[in-house]
């Protein structure tokens, strides 16, 4: 650590203990072990990044205070399944958890909706009372009947379990298997019920199991079937937010490589059945899809790795350590893509580098980005001065040390009152969270990007992706509105 | 008008509960009492007896016909039986799917929303076998049953299942002020049946209310659809439910908040009485039996 790095630490470190003040004994106790300071790396090699180990994270939330956590459902509709644009995801249950969810995330797709895709579009079985008291199986059946019948192009149905499901235990499976023989086409059951689980953690990976155990075991030779080639690959855990995915996979085929199937940004149900015969499996949230890796790795001997298509740097490298897997061939066609972009990337750093170099950016977002989008800021010269995850696990917090600084603040599921704390103390040029924290954070007087859904814009991964980004980091930070935020008459004279 | 008395028994499933309620009701409303029964049943076979008829339409199967519950009439659902009793089932699902506890809360709101507690003097509601969530505890639950009568019997489970009761009992006594009217003895002829029954009553701080013998004629009756009360009146049996109406109705406000106990106190009171060995008199009428069977075994 350097003297910079030890005082910041210090600083954070007071930050922290006087924050914590203000909280009962037991919930100082418990969320103690969520707050911290990224520590040296190992061997304090300034280039090895941080340690950052945090003591407890993916635990129950502290009754009382505002958590921004979502539910399992939240991770299994909202994340996974929802953006497979060629099957139904029927909300099963009361009618809130749909309408709420109604238009998905910024999971942008081809196709016409309402006719060979549903991405935006929201079906439920809007439970009554009755439902609820004689079971919804019969109710559920009948819907099933009705998409088969209105949407003939829709290629499957998915069955998004809600928290009365679970509780008045309705045999959701024994209607998929009976659905699935009747209509020829594949029903799946998936047991994302709200209340599992301490976070929409658990609903990834609920959705991941329904995937390995109703279509990759499903026992169906995936319709569209394609006989992949050498360089045949998966992008796992890409969700095509603004265009994500397109920015991505571009790349990918310009260095010869042939995507077969990407999850679920874009996706149809035929690509995530045939995934099992692509000889590598590429993973960006490493969060909600590392399960289903893991099992094809497992059970069909495809090795996976972990990437990064934010911010030219970790680009190239990304590029670079993927062609390694292949031939001579694919990994000149890499070299050949990193230079071929080199002058845009050249350009874009020219224009905004100077814009914004030495400023402060505060992170907080779900499973992957605070780590994935910090090689990103610094790119443009930004310093990262805290981040934290939503629903992070342990083995994210420590992909995270070799991202950051040593002397970071960092947050496991932080609470409302904390992170509002930390902004107002810290004060960075920049905060990066999703739409609940972003009106607040405004009227603290700091700018403020959307990190879930891109505000409105993107893509963000990739080359393209990175002059958009760029570009809205400058719209926001450098925007003039802030030169009107301190009243005339506050002035000095 | 009197003050409108709400009821509710609760027991074990199997031990009598909605014979007893309905023999008991039938020879309360021989004291000028109007009556209304709901049954809190998916089987729906709390009015059987009175309505001398095979299960009634349920308010939760006719307001799933009609769409939902607010087009349901009050109408509908309300039947009257034996001298003017009123009868409602709330009824549930088929076993094994949904939730009848949801459907209970459903069914009661229903009832009170729409005024069928007016112009009554007894609401007696019969409460399916344990209080397995908190639907079945609806009755018991605040302004609902303000006496609880546990029909139980001399066996192990029923006694288990009259201080489960208890403990659900207890839990709302001081939000909703319902209390344990006492306890109700249906007659199994296990060992010193009465004087266990009393036990667990002043165990739980309350009383036996009434013992009923066993007599055939109970079947006789309800194998004809009817309560002893209408089948055969000048009965014994039949003076024993007078017996039982006649206390239930003069107990009005005597209520406890009862003290349910322990599974160890449990057992230990049944080892008292002789129902349950305890494992030392096990293992020693065990050895005593193989040394019989030893000395036998050996040649003369």
């Amino acid at each position: 650590m350097d003297l910079d790095q030890e005082a910041t630490a210090a600083v954070n470190e007071d930050l922290i203990a006087e924050i914590l003040e203000a909280y009962p004994t037991k919930a100082k106790k418990n969320r103690q072990k969520h707050l911290g300071v990224a520590q040296p790396a190992a061997d304090d090699d300034p280039a090895a990044g941080a340690t950052c180990n945090m003591p407890k994270s993916n635990v129950r939330s502290v009754p009382g205070v505002m958590t921004i956590r979502g539910c399992a459902y939240a991770g299994s509709k909202g994340v996974v399944w929802g953006p497979i644009k060629d099957t139904v995801h029927i909300s099963h249950g009361p009618v809130g958890c749909g309408h709420y969810s109604w238009g998905q995330r910024r999971n942008y797709y081809t196709g016409t909706t309402g006719v060979d895709s549903f991405v935006t579009m929201q079906f439920t079985t809007d439970f009554q009372e009755k439902d609820i008291v004689f079971g919804g199986d019969k109710k559920l059946g009948k819907t099933i009947d009705e998409i088969t019948a209105l949407f003939p192009l829709a290629q499957g149905v998915s069955i998004q379990s809600e928290c009365p499901i679970g509780l008045i235990g309705d045999d959701i499976e024994a209607v998929a298997r009976q659905k699935k023989a009747e209509t020829g086409k594949p029903v799946i059951p998936v047991r994302c019920e709200g209340f599992r689980g301490v976070s929409q953690s658990l609903g990834h990976h609920i959705a991941n199991d329904a995937i390995r155990d109703w279509v990759l075991e499903g026992g169906d030779e995936p319709a569209g079937a394609v006989e992949p080639g050498p360089y045949a690959i998966n992008v796992l855990g890409d969700y095509n937010i603004g265009g994500d995915a397109w920015a991505s996979r571009m790349l990918l085929e310009e260095m010869g490589l042939e995507v077969v199937g990407n999850w679920s940004g874009d996706a149809t149900l035929a690509e995530v059945a045939r995934a099992p015969k692509a000889k590598l499996n590429l993973i960006h949230c490493y969060r909600s899809m590392n399960y289903i890796c893991r099992y094809m790795e497992e059970k069909h001997g495809i090795p996976w790795m972990e990437y990064n298509f934010f911010g030219p740097s970790q680009i190239a490298a990304s590029l670079r350590a993927i062609a390694a897997r292949f031939d001579e061939t694919i990994q000149a066609n890499a070299e050949a893509v990193i230079a071929k972009y080199q002058p845009m990337v050249d350009g874009v750093v020219a224009k905004y580098r100077p814009r914004l170099e030495g400023k402060s950016v505060m992170l907080y977002v779900g499973g992957l980005r605070p780590r994935h989008v910090v090689t990103a800021y610094e790119d443009l010269g930004m310093v990262i001065s805290g981040t934290g995850y939503e629903f992070g696990h342990g083995d994210d917090y420590k992909r995270t040390g070799a991202h950051v600084q040593p002397g970071t603040l960092i947050y496991d599921d932080v609470t409302g009152y904390e992170l509002e704390k930390f902004i107002e103390r810290l004060r960075p040029d920049l905060v990066g969270s999703g739409i609940k924290e972003k009106y607040p954070v405004q009227k603290m007087g700091i700018p403020f990007r959307q990190m879930h859904s891109w505000d409105y814009s993107g893509p963000y991964h990739g080359y393209d992706g990175f002059a958009i980004f760029a570009r809205d980091m400058d719209l926001a930070i450098n925007n003039p509105v802030w030169s009107l935020f301190d009243a005339p008459w506050t002035e000095a004279a | 008008m009197s003050k409108l008395r709400q009821i509710a028994f609760y027991g074990k499933g199997g031990i009598g509960k909605s014979t007893t309620s309905q023999n008991t009701l039938a020879a309360l409303v021989e004291l000028d009492q109007r009556i209304l029964i709901v049954g809190c049943d998916p089987k729906a076979d709390s009015t059987r007896l009175i309505l001398n008829a095979k299960a009634q339409g349920t308010v939760l199967h006719l307001a799933a016909e009609m769409g939902s519950v607010e087009d349901l009439e009050l109408e509908d659902v309300m039947r009257t039986g034996y001298k003017g009793i009123q009868c409602v089932e709330s009824g549930g699902p088929e076993p094994g799917v949904g939730c009848a506890g949801r459907g209970v809360i459903t069914a009661i709101n229903f009832l009170e929303e729409n005024g069928a507690y007016d112009d009554v003097d007894y609401v007696c509601y019969d409460v399916l076998g344990d209080v397995v969530c908190g639907g079945f505890a609806m009755p018991i639950r605040e302004n609902k049953a303000q006496e609880i009568y546990i029909v139980m019997s001399g066996e192990m489970m029923a006694l288990y299942a009259a201080n489960n009761i208890s403990k659900g009992i207890l839990k709302y006594a001081n939000s909703g002020g319902v209390r344990l009217g006492g306890l109700i003895c249906n007659e199994r002829q296990t060992d010193r049946e009465v004087e266990l029954a009393e036990a667990l009553a002043a165990r739980l701080g309350s009383k036996l209310i009434h013992f009923v013998p066993r007599d055939n004629v109970v079947q006789h009756a309800e194998l004809r659809r009817m309560t002893v009360m209408q089948y055969a009146p000048e009965s014994q049996q039949a003076a024993e439910y007078r017996a039982l109406a006649e206390k239930i109705h003069a107990n009005s406000g005597q209520g406890v908040v009862p003290t349910p106990i322990t599974m160890e106190e449990l057992e230990e009171m049944l080892m008292e009485f002789g129902v349950m060995q305890s494992e030392e008199d096990r293992l020693a009428a065990l050895a005593a039996a193989d040394a019989a069977a030893a000395a036998e075994a050996v040649p003369a």
